[in-house]
């Protein structure tokens, strides 16, 4: 069994092209200035087909996290982090916290955007703290 | 929220559990079907005399066609046959569309059967990879979270705003397992301690394995039928007081809120039909997939502030000879949980008490219960009130 790995419809695509470039992209609705994750045709508030891609600033906070002791395949060396981050834009996210120590990690602390090449294709936001609570909280 | 308005119009008449625990002998559907039989011979019946039957897929034998399958294999034609799938929720939401079924006509009798085998005829890794598929496959699963990870996500969560602690999620399954050691059937019977929870293994911090629900084989079946046709009944017709659902998501990284789930919208909809309080329940029957999950359908469910479950559950007050007994056969902590079908044995168990069959374990006065079950990462949510009068 391998990683599961995204394969992305038409309208997900550009959030996997800009993780390629490096970058977190976001759709806006521009009816109600609503900030969409995770991409939709729609607007999950009020459900206008008006979005629009925007960079987003890759800063975040820790919502929860949990340290994964046995992992979920083979394929998942353990131990790891997932957490939810809440992003600056307003949306939450399911990503991984990497190179950190669990015993650094607190709710709510800051966090920024990375990149992982998860397949061949596929290059997935992961979230590293931010480097001045990073050194603080060791 | 919804509310189904069939309160007082229906009653349990039948029910059945197979062995439960590792069942190595039969399928899970040689378990739905001997459940079927079983409970329609509990309730005094042939199953020539019920003419609907409502099923959920098993994961170790997914069938396309599953309610379908079962009635042929019984070489019955029920008026009424479908398969539903709301994960753990099915349970309830099945006894509810039993009830609904029966109102517009489309049977006179139905029974909700469920059964899986997720310990004998799945491998672990097969079991561990089935569950976390919930998981959205392409925001949550490419990280690799599994089923506890997301619970110990919610369980930070309410450790952060409440500050509870891992010793008071640790009593749920204390708590549960010391009914649990009253039961003769139940897969885990030795009593523990909270220190015992605290140093088992780490799964998914701040989770450790005692605060997992089991993997398990088993099914359980029940019979509904209207209440004015439920006095031939051969045992107590348990009568469907109340009920309700809350839907608010369906994965974890798109809930709104972490720690108050749709269980207060299944819960306020369920009371209200009842007619009933958090005060007047004599039972509770919550859905224990992970002890952090025990621990907010408390407060969400209305027995406690929200925020205070780990006071409520380190008081004592569910255990045996408390005042509000709690899975009281030990739950999917300790009794069993063959998956989807886990809350169906919270169900029968409160059918047996109200009869009078628990045995050992009876408790005195047992006029309501409360049954919970939930479905997804505490994201829909089913709420049953029964009553044991007449």
């Amino acid at each position: 069994m391998a990683k599961p790995t995204p394969r992305p419809t038409p309208t997900e695509q550009p959030f996997y092209d800009a993780c390629k470039n490096n970058e977190l992209a976001l759709q806006h609705c521009r009816d109600c200035s609503h900030v969409l994750f995770y991409p939709r045709t729609h607007c999950d508030q009020c459900h206008s087909e008006n979005l629009v891609w925007q960079q987003a600033s890759g800063q975040g906070s820790i919502a929860s996290y949990t340290v994964v002791r046995r992992g979920v395949s083979a394929d998942f060396e353990a131990p790891y982090i997932i957490a939810l981050i809440d992003l600056a834009e307003g949306p939450r996210m399911m990503s991984q916290i990497v190179d950190t120590e669990p015993e650094a990690l607190a709710v709510g602390l800051s966090v920024n955007v990375d990149f992982a090449a998860w397949s061949e294709d596929i290059t997935l936001p992961v979230f590293r703290l931010h480097p001045a609570l990073s050194e603080d909280s060791l | 929220m919804t509310k189904s308005g069939l309160g007082g119009k229906y009653a349990l008449i039948g029910m059945a559990e197979s062995d439960v625990g590792i069942v190595p002998n039969k399928s899970p559907r040689e378990l739905c079907v001997q459940v079927t039989l079983e409970a329609v011979r509990d309730a005094g019946l042939t199953l020539e005399e019920v003419d609907g039957l409502i099923t959920c897929n098993a994961f170790a034998e997914p069938i396309m066609y599953h309610a379908e399958a079962v009635a042929e294999y019984l070489g019955w034609e029920p008026r009424h046959c479908v398969t539903v799938n709301t994960g753990g929720g099915t349970t309830f939401m099945a006894v509810n569309m039993a009830a609904a079924a029966i109102e517009a006509g489309m049977a006179d009798s139905i029974v909700v059967a469920m059964a899986d085998s997720l310990r004998s005829f799945m491998t672990r890794e097969q079991a561990m990879a089935v569950q976390s598929s919930s998981g959205h496959p392409h925001y949550e699963q490419p990280y690799g979270p599994t089923v506890p990870a997301y619970y110990g996500l919610i369980a930070r969560a309410h450790m952060h705003q409440f500050g509870t602690t891992e010793a008071q999620f640790a009593e749920a399954a204390v708590s549960c397992r010391a009914w649990a050691s009253q039961h003769p059937k139940a897969q885990m019977r030795d009593v523990i301690s909270v220190e015992d929870v605290l140093t088992s293994r780490a799964i998914a911090d701040p989770l450790k394995v005692l605060d997992c629900s089991l993997v398990s084989d088993g099914g359980a079946a029940v019979v509904i039928t209207r209440k004015d046709r439920a006095s031939d009944a051969p045992h107590k017709p348990i009568t469907l007081l109340g009920y309700g659902e809350g839907h608010a998501y369906e994965h974890i990284s798109q809930a709104t809120d972490l720690t108050t789930s749709a269980a207060v919208h299944s819960g306020r909809a369920a009371y209200a039909e009842a007619g009933l309080t958090a005060d007047d329940i004599s039972l509770l029957q919550l859905y224990d997939c992970f002890t952090p999950a025990l621990l907010i359908q408390l407060e969400d469910l209305g027995f406690c502030a929200k925020g205070e479950g780990g006071d409520w559950l380190t008081s004592g007050i569910s255990r045996p000879g408390g005042a509000k007994p709690l899975n009281t056969h030990g739950g999917m902590l300790s009794y069993c949980h063959p998956g989807n079908p886990g809350a169906m044995f919270g169900l029968t168990e409160a059918m047996t008490q109200m009869r009078g069959d628990a045995g050992a374990r009876q408790l005195p006065d047992i006029s309501t219960a409360l049954c919970h079950a939930q479905g997804g990462i505490m994201s829909s949510h089913a709420t049953l009130i029964l009553g044991a009068e007449d």
